[in-house]
């Protein structure tokens, strides 16, 4: 059945697709963001659960002037407390290459840990502060963090749920790999609070976040 | 008084600041006449551009003076070297003093009024815009009546700046208030409101002690007396929608309704909101479509192409329960079923990136994008009289 693509139950399940799509293919040079739902349907399949076919618009916050579509399906799965919905992304077009940027922020990063071994100091950092404000040189972990909230959505989701992540309390950088510990509050709904901790590894290469919760 | 002079010399021409990106009210106690004439000079610096808002004066009295962001570190160095005490008021203590601010220098226009106390016993006060006349109809606007949403409490000290400096100069406002009253309550939730300075950035109900539970506040967007209890709020003092014990529990928003019923012509109530860009009407507790569904959707729908005309931010709209969520005791459900029928809520920037925390950068845009939409608003509301 059609959904119109300005309410609720579109966009609660647009906002899984974009959080599952963050995941694989956010990072430190890539944000993605959901600018509008087209269209949205769903269809109702016995025993099984409740499916959603989502036609998205989406921009990199990095490259406002940008425009992503995509196609999503959504699957919640029957009365399920403990399985993550199915989600599958088809991106129309190539994204934007962050190879150049990745690799920027993975080398600062490396000789960052040099720095602070020395001086022996964790970087504890609220972002963004409270009055929004990221701190130029952190703005990159923060895209980082944010991917990996997508994964946190992702898994975390159901149809009556709505998550957004509104803060990351802590990033800590964990030696010897590089591991960033990080402590966000999500929003479900906009208005419940609920706290996971994500530990987002990466070795040499490309990103292949190990998430734990 | 020569080194006072070749210290302020070094920290050099600033560019025009905007007010709230990192800009700090201070409050210096003067103890004795030689002070006042430091603080006087400090005054005349042009390239500090420091702005008093209470004058230096007579020693003992308080002083308090907005200084701009860039010069904030100089300014203090140079308060702390000549022996001031001083302390930075937090926020909805400057917003208090920026409304009498406002009513100096609008005083034909603009009064302050109070309409009661919060939990713990903070003024709530309203700007009052009005020409003249007695009892006319009027608009009611509210910000901050969730704490953590600071962009509307931003927008609203923005707007009522915007009032105030357009009547006479921009016609529809001139209509508007010369046959209508506006009331703005900026920080509806001041409990909340410094709570989420002192404490936790991100509290979004009052700070009323629920009895039998550890848990404190109640949610004032669900605590009034329209589908109170219903879906889409809690029973539970722990949860951010708890709805309280009973309808207009919360002396935040029993001051409102008691304003509103008191007052008796008041035609539009619009309840100012963030984040995720929506503009929302009738129901949130019921499904079903309100009476004047179809005027409203027209209405918003103008609001909100003129709000994307100015920067092509997006905005859906539709009723609440359609758009957002169902929700059980919300100001404007209530506002509407006692007769105001042209009761909004709005939702601000930004779609979920920065949520609550936007940038203070996006103010000064977000009030500005917003000011169309609130306009049109308010002038289908003039045309329309009922």
């Amino acid at each position: 059945m059609e959904l119109p693509p300005s309410h609720f139950p579109a966009a609660r399940a647009a906002a899984v697709a974009v959080g599952y799509l963050r995941y694989l293919r956010g990072g430190p040079g890539r944000g993605l963001q959901l600018r509008e739902v087209r269209s949205a349907r769903r269809q109702d399949i016995d025993d099984v659960g409740h499916k959603y076919y989502l036609e998205l618009e989406l921009e990199d916050v990095l490259d406002k002037g940008s425009t992503v579509n995509c196609t999503a399906e959504v699957l919640y799965h029957l009365g399920s407390k403990t399985s993550a919905p199915d989600v599958q992304v088809t991106v129309q077009g190539e994204l934007r290459s962050t190879e150049q940027a990745d690799k920027e922020f993975y080398n600062r990063i490396r000789s960052l840990e040099k720095e602070l071994e020395a001086e022996n100091i964790p970087g504890f950092i609220l972002v963004p502060d409270s009055h929004g404000n990221v701190p130029p040189e952190l703005e990159p972990i923060h895209l980082l963090a944010w991917a990996a909230s997508g994964y946190v959505i992702w898994q975390n989701s159901t149809e009556n749920t709505k998550f957004h992540l509104a803060q990351v309390k802590h990033v800590k950088q964990v030696n010897p790999i590089i591991s960033l510990k990080v402590k966000a509050v999500f929003h479900r709904s906009q208005e419940e609070a609920a706290g996971f901790s994500i530990e987002k590894t990466k070795s040499s290469g490309s990103f292949a976040p190990q998430i734990r919760q | 008084m020569e080194s006072f002079l070749v210290f302020l010399a070094v920290l050099g021409v600033t560019s025009t600041e905007q007010l709230f990106v990192g800009d700090q009210v201070l409050r210096v106690t003067a103890r004795n006449e030689e002070q006042i004439a430091l603080l006087r000079v400090l005054g005349e610096q042009e390239e500090l551009q420091v702005d008093f808002w209470r004058h230096p004066n007579i020693p003992g009295h308080p002083v308090d003076l907005r200084v701009p962001f860039p010069n904030l570190q100089g300014v203090k160095k140079l308060l702390d070297f000549r022996n001031f005490s001083y302390s930075i008021m937090i926020e909805d203590v400057q917003i208090y003093d920026w409304m009498d601010v406002l009513v100096e220098d609008h005083p034909k226009l603009v009064s302050k009024i109070q309409i009661g106390q919060s939990y713990e016993n903070r003024p709530l006060y309203v700007l009052k815009f009005s020409t003249g006349g007695s009892n006319r109809p009027a608009v009611w606007l509210d910000t901050g009546i969730h704490s953590r949403e600071w962009i509307t409490q931003a927008t609203g000290v923005w707007t009522a700046n915007k009032i105030a400096q357009e009547y006479g100069q921009d016609p529809s406002v001139t209509a508007i208030l010369d046959s209508m009253d506006i009331f703005l309550e900026i920080v509806t939730n001041p409990d909340g409101f410094a709570f989420t300075h002192s404490s936790n950035r991100l509290w979004r109900k009052t700070r009323s002690i629920n009895a039998g539970s550890r848990c404190v506040g109640v949610d004032p967007n669900r605590n009034w007396d329209a589908g109170f209890g219903g879906a889409g709020s809690s029973s539970n003092p722990c949860s951010e929608t708890y709805h309280g014990p009973h309808a207009h529990s919360e002396k935040e928003v029993r001051a409102i309704v008691d304003f509103i019923r008191a007052h008796g012509k008041v035609k539009s109530v619009i309840s100012i909101h963030s984040y995720s860009q929506m503009l929302l009407f009738p129901y949130g507790y019921r499904r079903a479509p309100a009476p004047d569904h179809q005027e409203m959707n027209e209405l918003a729908k103008k609001a909100v192409s003129d709000l994307a005309a100015v920067f092509g931010t997006k905005y859906t709209y539709g009723s609440i329960a359609n758009t957002i969520y169902m929700a059980g005791g919300t100001t404007i459900d209530w506002a509407y079923d006692n007769g105001v029928k042209y009761s909004f809520t709005l939702e601000l920037r930004d779609s979920g990136r920065y949520g609550f925390l936007l940038p203070s950068s996006q103010i000064v845009p977000t009030a500005t994008e917003t000011w169309p939409a609130l306009l049109d608003i308010m002038v289908h509301v003039l045309e329309h009289p009922y």
